[in-house]
């Protein structure tokens, strides 16, 4: 068999090298070093060696005001800016017992949903890179660039939103935003067809990604992987659904799942979920509540000593945000339990055996953002 | 018209160096619009109209980039790899018609010379992965080494059935007797054969894995080995590799081009010439650019069992096949 090597009958001594993958390696999309030790073009064991942009991003919520690390938290993972924030934010709302208007809170689903479908776009894009195809990243560029210039007149950045405040949002939704993204909408669920048509059914892509870069669901409990890695083994749970927050519970939309655990199975979820987003962006755009965008909120926070804790779904999985108060105006604790780190920590084990070549497409397929593995 | 020998020798020296030397860097300018246009950008504006002064302003570049030999490398054929792939490549071109009169040299096993010289560049490209002491360059080396091997065998049988069909060595009488029309090319030569354009398929094929394009391009597998084989290579030393690539695509897609599609004559017998033979090879050569822009790599083992499992026993029967026909009907 080839794709698994068998070294139990081999005799004599083991002829392995090893092989420095990264921290500049155009596979590993950032400063993320792997370490593997190769029998050939076989993999026999990976040790991932992170910590190459790691930027005390706990310890500086610890050291300044609740809303001072705002612009912090959508710099941990810069393609899910939206969600990021959210959670932040959701957990001072929580300790501070402020309750945000429902308006804020449609916003806040909308923004976030269009946030997760540029993330996974260029989640595409880099994959393709990764197998070799290099046209696709511009054609999904071309969507992300309608996403990223609605959400550029709404919020100001591209990138690192800031757009959530304590208590609602920095500004409110305009008429224009509101008609482009419903134009988006339209003019994305044939492109999602153009992208099936060209890449997903295309041959070579589907041999080099079924059945191969095994992720059962078992792993995934062991080491905490969540999001696409789960769903794609199968296991129907999304945060937005398992712990509902926001106004996601009125509204519908299905968690795609695939039982197959192999890349593929991760490629077609993503795929699927970017198509669930555009039924949630509709839903809220047809329910969009009148009313104020931004509750009362103290000007200096003091939120009760107590321990608060607070998950959203983002684009590659569960994030956490935990903070411990003092009753002090700074956050006595600040923990962020980032999906990534979770996700990359599979990798040791679900890619030994394997060829390189497959074991990067495996890399590919978890959708690294190295900035939120190292935090 | 009858040249004096050392004439005609300088200058089809000149003719070939310039048109390798034009082609390579005008493909690379050709093969970055076509990406454009498939991605739906613009590509290269800046530097003249169009960018067309993009490959000069490239090649500048790279002769004045220093050459580095890295600590630790066997200098010698780190050195000399990036000249053995250029010159077997060149020496191709010496013996390909280009149209009736207008062939270098023209020998009567020019067909053997072409495929002898066209498996050199493995040779090459392995000494430049061994000698560059890098494990990615290694790795990819020892990739090529067996994708090559993999992919002449196919390669050689078809060219052998265009061999018996043609009966002769001879690039030029093998184009002679593809004359009259299109029907009478070899791709379309049913009555020899009936998997004749399965055959040209194959070559094509092959000629994209010999050549190390996309999607076969394991020599440089950019997001698995970074650059593979070029890894260590820098300025013109990388250059020259790059040139390379290019004269073994024009190399290769003449050659389809001469076995199959009737060379320089017109598909419906008008003005025979030698455009003919270069709109055909242009043609395939766009081909090349499209498929590498639309096809993600194939995985290793893939490509070798595509060979080994598909395009080995295929060539192997169309050439059983076309020798039975031949002894039944003869000519």
């Amino acid at each position: 068999m080839l794709k698994v090597l068998d070294t139990s009958h081999s005799t004599g001594p083991q002829e392995t090298f090893v092989l420095n993958l990264g921290p500049q390696h155009p596979a590993t999309h950032g400063v993320l070093r792997v370490k593997l030790t190769m029998d050939g073009e076989f993999i026999t064991n990976a040790e991932i060696v992170c910590g190459y942009i790691h930027r005390e991003h706990e310890k500086m919520g610890e050291n300044r005001k609740w809303d001072q690390f705002l612009p912090n938290t959508s710099r941990i993972d810069y393609l899910s800016a939206m969600m990021y924030t959210h959670a932040y934010v959701a957990v001072v709302e929580k300790a501070a017992g402020i309750q945000v208007p429902r308006r804020a809170e449609y916003v806040r689903v909308l923004t976030s949903e269009m946030n997760r479908i540029t993330s996974h776009l260029l989640w595409w894009g880099a994959f393709l890179i990764d197998l070799g195809g290099l046209t696709p990243m511009l054609y999904a560029f071309d969507d992300r660039e309608m996403v990223l210039d609605l959400l550029e007149a709404l919020t100001g950045a591209r990138l690192t939103f800031c757009y959530y405040r304590f208590g609602g949002l920095c500004d409110d939704v305009t008429d224009d935003f509101l008609t482009g993204t419903r134009k988006f909408v339209k003019h994305f669920r044939p492109r999602l067809k153009i992208f099936r048509r060209l890449v997903t059914d295309n041959i070579i892509v589907r041999k080099r990604l079924e059945d191969l870069g095994h992720v059962p669901a078992e792993m995934c409990r062991k080491y905490g992987a969540t999001g696409p890695m789960i769903r794609g083994a199968g296991v129907a749970y999304d945060v937005r659904r398992a712990e509902p927050y926001s106004v996601y519970p009125e509204l519908e939309f299905d968690i795609p799942t695939q039982p197959a655990g192999d890349n593929m199975a991760r490629y077609l979820v993503r795929m699927a979920e970017m198509e669930q987003s555009l039924r949630i962006i509709e839903q809220t755009l047809d329910k969009m509540p009148d009313g104020p965008f931004m509750a009362k909120v103290p000007r200096i926070l003091r939120p009760p000593a107590g321990d608060y804790v607070f998950a959203v779904e983002s684009a590659r999985g569960r994030f956490e945000v935990r903070v411990v108060s003092s009753g002090k105006e700074i956050p006595h604790r600040v923990r962020l339990r980032s999906p990534c780190f979770c996700n990359l920590s599979v990798f040791e084990e679900a890619c030994r055996g394997m060829l390189l070549a497959d074991a990067l497409a495996l890399m590919g397929s978890i959708d690294l953002v190295i900035p939120d593995i190292d935090r | 018209m009858i040249i004096p020998e050392p004439f005609r020798l300088l200058t089809s020296l000149l003719a070939v160096a310039g048109f390798i030397g034009a082609n390579a860097a005008y493909l690379v300018w050709v093969e970055r619009k076509a990406a454009a246009w498939f991605q739906r950008r613009a590509g290269p504006t800046e530097v003249g109209w169009g960018g067309l002064l993009q490959p000069l302003a490239d090649a500048i570049k790279l002769m004045s980039k220093q050459i580095i030999v890295p600590p630790g490398t066997d200098r010698l054929l780190f050195c000399l790899a990036p000249v053995l792939i250029m010159v077997p490549a060149a020496m191709c071109f010496a013996v390909l018609p280009f149209s009736a009169a207008l062939v270098p040299r023209d020998i009567n096993v020019s067909l053997l010379m072409v495929f002898a010289f066209g498996s050199l560049n493995v040779i090459a490209v392995m000494l430049a992965g061994w000698s560059s002491r890098n494990k990615y360059a290694i790795i990819s080396a020892a990739r090529v080494v067996s994708q090559n091997v993999a992919y002449e065998i196919p390669m050689l049988l078809v060219v052998i059935t265009v061999l018996m069909v043609s009966r002769t060595m001879n690039l030029t009488e093998i184009v002679a007797k593809q004359a009259g029309g299109f029907w009478h090319w070899n791709v379309f030569n049913l009555a020899a054969n009936p998997l004749m354009p399965v055959t040209f398929v194959i070559f094509f094929i092959c000629m994209l894995a010999e050549t190390n394009r996309a999607p076969f391009d394991m020599a440089e597998a950019e997001s698995e080995l970074v650059a593979g084989v070029f890894t260590e290579y820098a300025g013109m030393g990388f250059g020259v590799f790059f040139m390379a690539e290019y004269a073994n695509i024009v190399a290769g897609c003449a050659m389809a081009t001469i076995l199959f599609l009737g060379g320089w004559h017109s598909p419906i017998g008008l003005w025979p010439g030698v455009w003919w033979f270069l709109l055909k090879m242009y043609f395939l050569i766009f081909t090349v650019i499209w498929v590498r822009w639309t096809f993600p790599r194939t995985q290793f083992y893939g490509l070798l069992n595509l060979s080994w499992k598909i395009l080995i026993p295929l060539s192997l029967f169309t050439l059983v096949l076309t020798s039975g026909l031949l002894k039944i009907f003869g000519r």
